[in-house]
């Protein structure tokens, strides 16, 4: 039991080699190796609600010279939400691919991109925050690269450089640190860094890479064309987990290590690239002609919010409030995951029954995939903010924050991002209630059509009314020991 | 008493499940659709009939359940409360009737009885929001339960009215949480109190509070149809005639004059309200609307149109005895929420009745009607003089409680000709009406009609709940002063908040 958080990372590594070398029974070696990593998750959460935030060291090696791996209330919750994305969308991908040399090829990939994504969710140095984060970023650009398609490939290899320059600059950033301090254990930084230009410059090289990583605008311009052609399962990781990890390093090294560092001003900065992204990204996704387009978009907006709260954040005084609008920035982003995950996979069914994703086209789904458009609506509820889900909650306490923190600018930026989400996702639903024939056969609870179901409730009526000891939880287990 | 306490869960259920199982319901399935709708509404009916008897012996029944730290959804039953649960039941009760008539050969009967359900739970909800947080939950749920109703028919016209009030509902939405969330931050949670709460808070700042209403108010007043904020309204009538009826009787509307009454007694306290001067400010927005909306019928020949007009005028009713202070302007105005319900369902019934039957969509193909349908232009005509306030239908006893509490409170000068110019002006919309129907020669040919089968005008499922609420409307106004008629309650009410 207590090994959960090696076997988290350890099964999906040797599903990832199993299914290398046995790609006939790839698929349910993946469903399996998924579904134990996600009890494994389970277990991690429960061992953290029980006895606080834990260090494993691998090898029992100190601190300092052995890889720990680190588990805390935001790390814990987060793992379980992807674990969560990527059981769903590898239950719906083991019906996606129907060309075997494709499959092959996408089940080591994938399963290498869980080792990654749980991997540097539990890491508790810069070094392997870099590694993981690289490790991340190779497998999601090898997997858009899967519909091989002239624009997916394009969309790859733009992804590729500019996801290399990102770490790159992150590693910059990380190497300074090493000269500055002799370590790179974030529990021990956090207790010796100091304000100087050193750290400072380290700091800033850290955090664009990370803002490349993350699409923050304008840094965004890459998400776009990746996450829209790749293939529905991978967009679903991409848009709802890969994106977000960045998010969640950032606040790692802004909120926990980095304090000192921090000036209210480049809080700000950061917030005000985030309103500008919420407008802007809801903007766009209400001209997208695509709905993966247009979801894709939705994520740039999303992201947006995210960074709203961290001037929020720096601004409050420790306490309730700060701890309530931090609990809200991760209901936003648990809620986002699920949700957007949700709407990919079911713009999957779309594609996959229509033969396409034209949003000008999409008459007569309703009809034909009542289901999935269901899933749609349920997923831009979520999208929106309106209850009953998680990031109605979440808004809520983005307004009440700003409002504490007299920071009242940021309202407006929240109500007109919601109307514009609210057009965006209404537009779909128009098209999709209005008679056409675009497909012929009507599908009844289909079976690729369960997961994203799934997600979806997740988002909505779970996070929206049962997410109450979330906060409790994340007061009172955030952060990490020793150091 | 625990039953009592799990009693508003209950009334939720009883029209949630239903609602849900419909949507699996295949569409030939009519027997078993028809079953699960009539037991919801008869289910609800005998719960609320409990819950009357509890809340006029003052059980207090009060479930919470933790959302996050300091929100609760709380979902209590008080005296006025009862009132919006009670109309929303039985006239749910009456327009599922008049829906399955309706809708028997249309596609897509399980969506929109699916949705249907979604809609009077939202509106139940709202009535039974213990706090401000549920309030706006079910407030929202509201909009997004009624917007496949009014986009039903697919159609361009449809898809575009639909829009427009997703437009202007969500937009007040958004409103409306900014000032609930603004209020959350400087006086915490607020659970609704008869007499109000913020009067006791005095730490706070007279002129954050003026906000806070106005942003509420906004946001109320979208739903409400208050001037400028009505556009949506005569659009959204291109929903099917079950759903107009509904929208304008129940639930969109009322629930945001419902909300209106709800801030303004049971949040500020209505002493307060006017000490702050926010009551003269609402007082005036609804007069406006109240003569404007009445103008605005007067040139409309479409029929629903004319009835849309009027209804932005009526249930500005509500607000100005909202913001008349004084215990009979507050009977008048709450009487009027169940008063206005049972007349203008009963309009849009027969609307959709002409429409149905006859093709007749405006008021100028109604020449000789009355002959053609008796019953159903009978208990139009009901209900349009009571919409004049010719006694002793219901809208009598409402516009008399709002003359009376006018001259109670001095604010006889400019109440009293309000009211008497929309009298006359509803007179003079609805009466030509009545004076086609009745006297005029019938057209030889009607728009469209459809061959007669039965032995009555039209099919019994679309000519009862008319003639139904038509009686409702005049038993209302003769047995004003019965007990447990709305007159009585609706003073019950009225002796509590002040």
């Amino acid at each position: 039991m207590s090994d959960a958080i090696i076997w988290v990372i350890m099964i999906p590594l040797l599903g990832s080699l199993i299914s290398l070398t046995w790609s006939r029974y790839a698929s349910f070696i993946a469903i399996t190796s998924n579904m134990l990593a996600l009890a494994a998750s389970i277990i991690i959460v429960r061992q953290v609600y029980q006895s606080g935030p834990f260090i494993h060291q691998l090898g029992s090696w100190q601190t300092g010279l052995g890889i720990s791996l680190r588990a805390d209330a935001l790390s814990s919750i987060l793992l379980v939400m992807s674990m969560s994305v990527i059981s769903a969308a590898t239950f719906y991908a083991s019906t996606y691919f129907t060309d075997a040399v494709k499959r092959a090829r996408f089940w080591p990939l994938w399963l290498m991109l869980v080792v990654a994504l749980n991997a540097l969710l539990l890491s508790g140095d810069l070094f392997n925050l870099y590694v993981t984060l690289e490790l991340l970023g190779l497998s999601a650009i090898a997997l858009t690269a899967l519909s091989d398609n002239r624009a997916a490939l394009q969309a790859a290899i733009r992804y590729l450089s500019i996801g290399l320059l990102g770490s790159l600059v992150f590693l910059a950033g990380v190497a300074l640190v090493y000269t500055g301090y002799g370590t790179l254990d974030l529990a021990t930084l956090s207790n010796v860094v100091q304000a100087s230009p050193l750290s400072q410059v380290a700091f800033g090289l850290m955090t664009a890479g990370l803002l490349i990583k993350s699409a923050l605008f304008p840094l965004h311009f890459w998400l776009p064309s990746a996450h829209a052609s790749a293939p529905a399962p991978v967009s679903a990781a991409l848009s709802a987990l890969v994106v977000k990890v960045a998010v969640y390093i950032l606040l790692r090294l802004w909120i926990d290590v980095f304090d000192p560092v921090l000036t209210p001003f480049s809080a700000m900065l950061l917030g005000m690239l985030g309103a500008i992204a919420v407008i802007w990204g809801s903007w766009q996704a209400l001209q997208a002609q695509r709905l993966k387009l247009m979801a894709a978009y939705s994520t740039v907006a999303q992201i947006g919010y995210l960074f709203i709260f961290l001037p929020l954040i720096v601004a409050l005084p420790d306490g309730p409030l700060k701890d309530a609008a931090y609990t809200a920035l991760l209901l936003m982003a648990l809620t986002h995951g699920f949700a957007k995950s949700a709407f990919f996979l079911s713009a999957g069914v779309i594609q996959q029954y229509c033969g396409h994703d034209r949003i000008a086209e999409l008459g007569g789904t309703a009809r034909a995939l009542p289901l999935t458009i269901f899933v749609i609506a349920l997923s831009g509820v979520a999208l929106i903010g309106l209850p009953p889900s998680g990031s109605f909650l979440g808004k809520w306490h983005l307004i009440s924050s700003s409002l504490h923190a007299g920071q009242w600018w940021w309202v407006p930026v929240i109500a007109a991002g919601s109307i514009l989400a609210t057009a965006y996702v209404f537009r779909i639903l128009g098209h999709a209630f209005a008679p056409g024939e675009g497909v012929d056969q009507v599908l009844k609870w289909g079976r690729e059509e369960i997961p994203a179901l799934i997600l979806a409730l997740l988002a909505t009526l779970i996070l929206g009314f049962g997410s109450a000891g979330l906060w409790d939880f994340v007061s009172q287990h955030n952060g990490f020991p020793g150091g | 008493m625990d039953i009592f306490d799990s009693l508003p869960l209950l009334i939720l259920l009883s029209s949630l499940l239903p609602g849900l199982a419909i949507f699996l319901v295949r569409e030939e399935s009519h027997v078993l659709r028809t079953s699960l709708n009539l037991f919801g509404a008869l289910t609800k009916l005998g719960l609320v009939g409990l819950m009357i008897w509890g809340v006029f012996h003052e059980w207090v029944s009060d479930m919470r359940w933790q959302i996050a730290p300091g929100l609760e959804l709380v979902l209590h039953a008080d005296a006025l409360s009862v009132v919006f649960v009670t109309l929303s039941t039985v006239l749910w009760l009456v327009t599922t009737i008049y829906a399955i008539g309706y809708l028997e050969h249309s596609p897509h009967r399980s969506r929109f009885f699916g949705f249907f359900s979604l809609c009077v739970t939202a509106t139940v909800g709202l009535a039974l929001a213990g706090n401000l947080f549920t309030f706006v939950i079910f407030y929202e749920l509201l909009t997004l339960a009624t917007y496949p109703l009014v986009a039903h028919k697919g159609t361009p016209e449809a898809v575009r009215g639909a829009r427009i009030y997703l437009t202007y509902t969500l937009g007040g939405g958004v409103l409306l949480l900014i000032g609930v969330v603004w209020l959350h931050t400087i006086a915490g949670p607020i659970d609704f109190q008869e007499r109000g709460v913020l009067s006791d808070l005095t730490h706070l700042d007279p002129w954050t509070l003026r906000w806070i209403f106005l942003f509420m108010i906004i946001g109320l007043g979208v739903k409400a149809a208050l001037f400028p904020l009505h556009g949506w309204l005569p659009q959204a009538m291109v929903a099917p005639a079950p759903v107009s009826a509904l929208l304008h009787a129940v639930a969109v509307v009322k629930a945001g004059a419902f909300g209106i009454i709800r801030v303004v007694y049971d949040v500020f306290g209505v002493e307060y309200a006017d000490a702050l001067g926010l009551l003269p400010f609402l007082g005036a927005i609804a007069a406006f609307t109240i003569v404007y909306g009445s103008v605005k019928a007067l040139s409309q020949d479409h029929l629903k149109r004319r009835l849309a007009y009027s209804t932005i005028s009526q249930v500005s009713y509500i607000a100005l005895g909202t913001a008349i202070l004084g215990p009979l302007a507050t009977i008048g105005g709450i009487v009027h929420l169940v008063h206005q319900g049972v007349m203008k369902i009963t309009l849009f019934f027969a609307a959709g009745n002409y429409a149905e039957t006859l093709g007749i969509h405006h008021v100028s193909e109604m020449d000789g009607v009355g002959r053609r349908m008796p019953a159903t232009t009978l208990a139009f005509s009901i209900a349009a003089l009571g919409m004049i306030g010719i006694p002793p239908i219901a809208g009598f006893i409402s516009k008399w409680y709002l003359g009376l509490g006018a001259l109670q409170a001095g604010a006889g000068l400019w109440v009293i000709p309000v009211l008497v110019a929309s009298s006359l002006l509803n007179a003079a919309y609805f009466l030509p009406i009545l004076y086609r129907a009745w006297f005029k020669p019938a057209v030889v040919k009607w728009p469209a009609e459809k061959p007669r089968s039965g032995r009555w005008e039209i099919s019994g499922a679309l000519m009862w709940p008319p003639v139904i609420t038509a009686v409702l409307a005049l038993l209302f106004g003769l047995f004003a002063g019965a007990p447990f008629s709305p007159l009585e309650w609706a003073t019950l009410i009225a002796t509590r908040e002040y």
